[in-house]
């Protein structure tokens, strides 16, 4: 009853900077457990989100890039392929599936991608899961300018089954490159928390022969999504296209691509973690600050204690338990700061991506983190208790003049 | 046996010019339990630092102090904290009441170093010394002579052999100090405690049965009487 006694009454006698202490602490946790975990479930799910695709295959160019056209519809195609590229690829013996997209269109900024009618029995995402519609939809024909929207596009758009849209060139949005063809809405796809959210997907032929393209390069396409038979087959078309052959690149695996890319983005993931520790030291040096300051004007109160027969030991681990305390008290806030972080970071990346991040995911981070401040303020304790250790009891005890 | 027995006890501060300053220094001394004494001593005489050093707040520099069969003299400070917190109650002149606490957790901190804390013992304390409707009050919120009896409640609340009353009246107007004195004996014998109160108060010393002069006891020089002649 006595420690916790003397801890809630010290930290009501010192209200106000328990509070501005305890919410530096908050900031502090939020913020190291919302850059710990955007970064990793970003990680996680942008290398995770390959659809059940083992690699690609594009134009001569960058292999990131060709991951990031191909399967996250971001970026723009590094150029053509030839038809006779894919029906080359499709008939390899190491190649079990292999699904062309033709990319070059949008409407209102969500890409159109013309693919064949056999997208959704090959395209996966989780768990071997493949893409659905929603009731009352059906997939696109070929022959026909129909389309198939992804849940999220067709939220943002407002498309629904029956209306029609125009589609316009390019993969950016400008109002003046409207597209002469109409185009019918068939179904919406359920949502599948994967960039194949946010795309438009059309028949192949349809993206092909859109009005004002150039008709030389009617049958051309922009990649190839390849499922192999075994991985040493993705070796062995690693060698034919990308050091034997200078046409074409081959992108695999797609994963080891995507690792390339947080690579190259990882110092802001160290810088934001820096910042988050810096925040942590801030918070426990004001601990440590505002405990200490508050030494002089509590020399009297502890003389008092050590009087009534509390060891040096007892006060000692008041003052280091009471900075552990005013950390406790910044948990609560701390983890409101991370969940409002994480849904503001997870809200931002699926707009952007369509990968989607999971706020309330279990993490070990959201128990070391807290444990780490809490420490790390109990520790900052230790510098005014050892004041306290060492207060003066009949000193102390003398009337105050 | 004597429950406060100390002999050859001596303490010595260094003075502001780097001597030594011989403050406290008595050959003999003792109490006995349910005893009731009256130190007198003009102000700066050591009355503080002598019950401090029977307290064991302070360290003698030599000579032997027991307490309830208890030696408060070459043993570590903690041994000391120890018996201090089982054996011993102290009353100050100013109060010594932790202000961020309400007059019912002052009294429970007054046992909780000893041992387990008793909340019904705590508030029948307080209810004892006439403040049972000011328990959850905080010491801000009372006058000097509740203060001081909040103390008075505190310094029994470890069910005490010996009290030590350092000036406890000092702070007090007439009239509160005569009843609070009143009440610290009649709590003292209700509790079966031993007292041992010091003032620069004459008029308190024909109060007790025994009665002593500070000065005739220490015979550290500066505070020795001076020899009839």
């Amino acid at each position: 009853m006595t420690l916790p006694l003397l801890i809630r009454r010290s930290l009501r006698q010192h209200a106000l900077s328990t509070t501005v202490t305890a919410l530096t602490v908050s900031l502090a946790v939020g913020l190291l457990m919302s850059v710990w975990m955007v970064k990793k479930q970003s990680h996680d799910t942008f290398t995770g989100q390959a659809g059940g695709w083992d690699a690609v295959l594009g134009a001569r160019g960058s292999k990131l890039q060709l991951v990031l056209n191909a399967i996250f519809h971001l970026e723009a195609s590094p150029g053509n392929v030839a038809w006779d590229d894919y029906l080359t690829i499709q008939s390899n013996r190491a190649v079990a599936v292999a699904l062309p997209l033709a990319i070059g269109d949008n409407y209102r900024g969500f890409r159109l991608v013309g693919t064949l009618t056999n997208l959704p029995m090959v395209a996966e995402f989780g768990r071997a899961r493949h893409l659905e519609l929603e009731a009352g939809g059906r997939w696109f024909e070929d022959g026909y300018r129909e389309a198939v929207v992804g849940s999220f596009a067709a939220r943002r758009l407002g498309l629904k089954p029956g209306d029609e849209f125009h589609p316009y060139h390019g993969l950016n949005f400008d109002p003046k490159n409207e597209h002469q063809d109409t185009y019918v809405v068939v179904g919406i796809a359920r949502p599948s928390n994967t960039p194949m959210d946010r795309v438009i997907w059309i028949p192949l032929a349809g993206l092909q022969n859109m009005s004002g393209h150039d008709p030389s390069t009617v049958s051309d396409i922009s990649a190839v999504l390849i499922k192999l038979r075994s991985p040493i087959a993705g070796q062995q078309l690693d060698v034919l296209y990308n050091r034997q052959g200078n046409r074409l690149t081959f992108a695999w695996p797609i994963a080891r691509e995507v690792a390339y890319l947080f690579d190259r983005f990882g110092w802001v993931d160290r810088v934001l973690t820096l910042i988050a520790w810096l925040v942590a030291v801030v918070a426990a040096g004001s601990i440590l600050a505002s405990i200490y300051n508050s030494m002089s004007a509590r020399r009297r109160e502890l003389a008092i204690l050590r009087a009534l027969g509390a060891r040096r030991s007892t006060v000692f681990s008041a003052i280091v338990a009471e900075a552990g305390a005013v950390a406790i008290l910044g948990l609560l806030p701390g983890y409101a700061f991370y969940f409002v972080i994480i849904g503001t970071a997870a809200a931002i990346i699926r707009a952007q991506t369509g990968v989607v991040l999971d706020p309330i995911a279990w993490d070990p981070v959201l128990l070391w983190a807290p444990s780490a401040l809490v420490t790390l303020s109990a520790l900052a304790g230790v510098i005014p208790a050892v004041k306290a250790y060492q207060v003066d009891v009949s000193g102390g005890l003398a009337p105050e003049s | 046996m004597a429950l406060l027995d100390l002999t050859d006890l001596r303490k010595s501060f260094t003075a502001p010019d780097g001597t030594r300053q011989i403050v406290v220094q008595i050959p003999r001394f003792s109490v006995d339990a349910r005893e009731k004494v009256a130190l007198f001593g003009p102000s700066g005489t050591g009355k503080t630092t002598f019950l401090h050093l029977i307290a064991g707040i302070l360290a003698a520099d030599s000579g032997t102090i027991t307490i309830a069969g208890q030696s408060m003299t070459g043993v570590s400070e903690a041994k000391r904290d120890q018996t201090r917190a089982a054996h011993i109650g102290y009353i100050f002149q100013t109060f010594n009441l932790l202000q961020g606490f309400t007059a019912r957790e002052n009294v429970r901190l007054g046992m909780a170093f000893g041992g387990p804390v008793d909340n019904a013992r705590a508030d029948e304390l307080l209810r004892r010394v006439g403040l049972g409707h000011r328990l959850d009050y905080f010491p801000r919120q009372l006058s000097t002579g509740q203060q001081q009896r909040v103390a008075v409640a505190r310094a029994l609340a470890n069910r005490p052999q010996l009290v030590l009353a350092d000036e406890p009246t000092g702070n007090l107007d007439p009239t509160n100090s005569r009843e609070v004195l009143e009440l610290i004996r009649e709590a003292c014998t209700e509790t079966g405690a031993a007292l041992l109160l010091v003032s620069h108060d004459p008029a308190i010393l024909g109060t007790f049965s025994r009665s002593e002069s500070l000065a005739d006891l220490n015979h550290a020089s500066q505070f020795r009487a001076p020899s009839p002649k």
